[in-house]
């Protein structure tokens, strides 16, 4: 499963000028990027920043209102069709067809595509091959989703949320897939609410909002570049009165009256805290998050 | 192609075959529907009562009653009939698709009756003691078509007609509502082929499906059959192509389940009353018979009646095949046209 016909770190996906209007909405107004072969490239945004119909107008299911959207340098076309895997946020499957039975129709779609055995030991649905597929759980449908979008052993793989819905350990199963995919040079191309899961397995990440990319680079890049200082967290009731007089904080959630407090001096607000009576029996101190980044960037929590 | 075509038929093929339910209302509904008219219509036989008139100064419309007292007696249907049509429509007395048969120019004067038939009897007691010039009585001889014979292409035609307009339509509606189609969108499946895959999926069912319902009935209530099987088969085929590929218009574009039923109501409940399946159009308002050629089920039930009740063969039923063929071509065309992948 070797991805062909393009070079190494040789742009696999190119967007120029990207915009999308709807009757109402602009839902993509000019974007610009690159996705180099073989990396995972992240794009996030709170629901309705643009990201399902950037994303959507790359798989060439939804037509742009102007600009370009080149595959291995070529329009998107047939070859594009071929080569893509995709994986949609829902998608619904035929009524009573089982598992192997929706994999064999997937493979008699497409000119090339990988033996079943190897596609169901990637995705490990050997348990569920004779199942309806309608009758899976949440995780062993994603997985199956996944294998859909692998059956034509394809160069560039979409994944538009993924993990939407799923529980957590059904979540870190599927983030080993994705990087056992990863392992094989495969591009693959991520949608994400959620920024634990871009930072471990994104190589570049474009953040979007309002239908523009607002930022763009790989997740320790662009948190060097927009952060030199770590977060502390303590719970309220240990922040007392006359140090949040004296030390710039805000609280951060009202059920739990947590405190956060930025500084690039840990030492330093730590002595503070200690001077002012503070208790630092349940104090965290944490780096700078691609969550952080994004209420930076545009003063929204990313999943509002 | 063919192999995307293949593999889109077969898992449509096993999606329905599956639904049990549904599969078995589709075997259940024209099996009870055929059974419960012949038992109602048995015995007493209820043929058509008809009687056509060849007249002076009358139109294909309206029939001149003042050429015999005979055409204004109570209770019995008189629809014209032109001149050169008298051959067709004495065989039709042979058979007991109409009662009699009477031409009252004033240098003819005969009247046509089944000797076999109690209707034809009936009436024309009703004419010799009407009045008027007397007519020349003539014998037409004919095996009786029961009514039950002239029915079963109607009610296995209706039949056929929901099972392909309901049947792809709505199928092809809860595909792109659920977001199926958008899927396969990402596929190098193009429009036509995943419509040919449906056209064919669903014809080879109902084809089937119709096929075993006949025989099966055809067991126990022996229909009258004076032409060839094989045409009967050919005119069933093209009909549930014709049918589907009128479903594939209408549902082009449609996302909502209940806007597609509406729909498809529209359409096919005029043409179960106009198409002649519960009765004959003969004798209805002209601009009624007009429209009735609008709709396909019209040709494929005019065709599959003479075919087993006149033992038409291809030359007869050569302009409804045509009619047919071209329908469905321009039903395909359009609706692959406006075909949508998505809902948006």
């Amino acid at each position: 499963m070797q991805a062909q016909g393009a070079t190494p770190n040789a742009p696999i996906m190119e967007v120029r000028n990207l915009i999308k209007h709807y009757p109402k909405v602009q839902a993509v107004n000019g974007v610009d990027f690159v996705v180099p072969q073989g990396i995972c490239f992240g794009l996030l945004g709170p629901n309705g920043a643009g990201k399902t119909t950037t994303i959507e107008m790359m798989e060439g299911i939804t037509k742009p209102t102007s600009g370009e959207i080149l595959y291995k340098g070529e329009p998107i076309g047939a070859r594009f069709r071929a080569e893509a895997g995709i994986q949609f946020q829902s998608t619904a499957l035929q009524d009573f067809l089982t598992v192997r039975e929706n994999l064999t129709y997937f493979s008699s779609l497409y000119p090339k595509h990988l033996p079943l055995e190897e596609l169901v030991a990637i995705c490990r649905l050997q348990d569920y091959l004779d199942r309806d597929a309608n009758k899976l759980s949440g995780g062993q449908r994603q997985r199956m989703l996944l294998a859909l979008a692998l059956v034509n052993d394809p160069a560039v793989v979409f994944l538009d949320e993924p993990t939407t819905g799923l529980d957590p350990q059904a979540r870190l199963n599927f983030w080993d897939l994705v990087n056992s995919i990863k392992a094989r040079n495969k591009t693959i191309l991520l949608t994400t609410h959620y920024m634990e899961e871009a930072y471990n397995l994104c190589d570049e990440i474009a953040i979007m909002d309002h239908g523009k990319i607002i930022a763009h680079g790989s997740p320790a890049s662009l948190l060097a570049e927009h952060f030199q200082d770590v977060v502390i967290e303590l719970p309220a009731k240990d922040f007392p009165e006359a140090a949040a007089i004296k030390i710039p904080h805000r609280v951060l959630d009202k059920v739990t009256q947590a405190v956060q407090i930025n500084t690039a001096d840990v030492n330093n607000t730590l002595s503070e805290l200690m001077s002012h009576g503070a208790s630092l029996a349940q104090l965290q101190v944490r780096p700078r998050t691609l969550e952080d980044l994004f209420i930076e960037l545009t003063g929204k929590e990313l999943r509002a | 192609m063919m192999k995307r075509i293949w593999a889109t038929f077969y898992a449509r093929s096993l999606e329905f075959v599956r639904d049990r339910s549904t599969m078995g209302w589709n075997l259940i509904l024209p099996i009870a529907l055929v059974f419960g008219l012949a038992f109602v219509f048995s015995g007493t036989g209820q043929p058509l009562f008809k009687v056509g008139v060849i007249a002076d100064q009358q139109t294909s419309d309206t029939v001149n009653k003042a050429a015999h007292p005979f055409l204004n007696t109570a209770h019995i249907d008189f629809y014209p009939v032109a001149a050169n049509d008298k051959t067709v429509t004495m065989r039709k007395v042979g058979r007991h698709q109409i009662d009699m048969l009477v031409d009252v120019r004033p240098h003819e004067m005969h009247y046509w009756v089944n000797q076999d038939s109690a209707k034809g009897d009936v009436v024309e007691k009703l004419l010799q003691a009407s009045g008027g010039t007397a007519l020349t009585k003539e014998n037409v001889t004919g095996q009786e078509i029961r009514y039950v014979d002239w029915v079963v292409p109607g009610i296995l035609g209706m039949n056929l007609m929901f099972s392909c307009l309901f049947g792809v339509g709505f199928v092809i509606v809860r595909y792109r509502k659920s977001g199926y189609l958008k899927r396969l969108n990402a596929t190098p499946l193009s429009a036509s082929e995943f419509l040919l895959a449906q056209i064919f999926s669903r014809l080879l069912l109902v084809v089937l499906v119709t096929c075993i319902v006949f025989v099966g009935t055809n067991l126990f209530l022996h229909f009258t059959m004076e032409g060839s099987y094989w045409l009967l088969f050919l005119v069933l085929v093209l009909g549930s192509f014709c049918l589907i590929s009128l479903s594939l218009v209408v549902t082009a574009r449609v996302s909502s389940e209940e806007l597609a039923g509406g729909l498809l109501n529209l359409l096919t409940w005029p043409m179960m009353v106009l198409s002649g399946v519960w009765f004959s159009m003969e004798g209805t308002h002209p601009a009624m018979q007009m429209l009735s050629q609008l709709s396909p089920l019209t040709h494929m039930l005019s065709a599959a009646r003479a075919i087993m009740l006149d033992g038409a063969g291809l030359a007869q039923i050569s302009t409804q095949m045509l009619v047919m063929g071209f329908m469905s071509i321009v039903f395909l065309a359009i609706g692959a046209v406006m075909f949508k992948w998505t809902t948006d």
